[in-house]
């Protein structure tokens, strides 16, 4: 599992690849965690592009960072989910507290960026 | 009751590195059925929460063995049984209500829930100080469409 963060001005955007589980889950969140404490952003991506499984250890990804940034004032955006991290997402109700998008929605299609 | 098709059993040590083994075996052997994706997919997330839920709950003071248990039935069906010699759980009717948890952390207590919406029929049987045994069924439809010449 492969965290790579970018920024743009206070924005910033986390590409997230591999499998999202349990056992890979605590690397993810201490790698955006430590990052969050030292940047402060205002806004934040969690870009599922790359994610090749996700079971519920994602949907406690999600609401973790969620509850710590929206106490800091910072939108959490989650995009390029497959239709099955959607699906697994949805039924956590994520979709009532943070925007979620899939793969190929307006605003979701980035992660060539992961390229550069 | 009728005899499975094919039938393969795993054994394997209580450590989170062996969740991605334990959904991709399990889900490599039902292939046979022709899944879609989405079956595929859903069969693998439903595993590793009863794997995960082995380690994080079952043998959370060590490490135990879990077995698993994968039947194929004629019409499609799949029968994973995901079994431990850990704690046990004392309420199983709390422990599959959606949100419950006895961990804090990023622990969300959807594991049941998962495996309740992705399968089609999860049934739990568990002795304090014995050990859990989840039996996860999923009825395989497969892909129905002819394909492409």
């Amino acid at each position: 599992m492969q965290v790579n963060i970018e920024t743009e001005g206070s924005a910033a955007v986390c590409y997230l690849s591999g499998e999202l589980d349990h056992h890979n889950a605590p690397a993810v969140r201490e790698k955006i965690d430590e990052f969050s404490v030292g940047f402060c952003p205002q806004s934040m991506i969690l870009d599922f592009g790359g994610v090749t499984f996700m079971d519920s250890s994602g949907i406690g990804l999600v609401m973790g960072r969620y509850k710590l940034l929206s106490a800091a004032n910072c939108t959490l955006t989650v995009r390029n989910l497959s239709a099955h991290a959607y699906k697994v997402m949805r039924l956590a109700g994520l979709e009532n507290i943070v925007t979620l998008k899939k793969c190929g929605e307006k605003g979701g299609k980035q992660h060539d960026k992961t390229e550069k | 009751m009728t005899k499975p098709k094919n039938e393969v059993k795993l054994q394997m040590e209580s450590r989170s590195v062996n969740e991605g083994y334990a959904r991709v075996a399990v889900s490599a052997f039902a292939a046979v059925l022709d899944p879609t994706v989405e079956e595929i997919n859903d069969i693998r997330t439903a595993v590793s929460e009863a794997v995960t839920n082995c380690i994080v709950h079952a043998y959370r003071n060590g490490v135990g063995k879990i077995y698993i248990r994968v039947r194929l039935f004629d019409g499609g069906k799949v029968e994973i049984q995901i079994r431990d010699r850990g704690c046990g759980i004392a309420d199983v009717k709390k422990a599959r209500e959606p949100l419950f948890t006895t961990l804090g952390g990023d622990r969300s207590g959807l594991g049941f829930s998962v495996m309740e919406s992705f399968c089609d029929r999860v049934r739990v049987r568990s002795a304090v100080g014995k050990g859990t045994t989840v039996t996860l069924v999923k009825n395989i439809k497969g892909r129905d469409e002819p394909c492409e010449p």
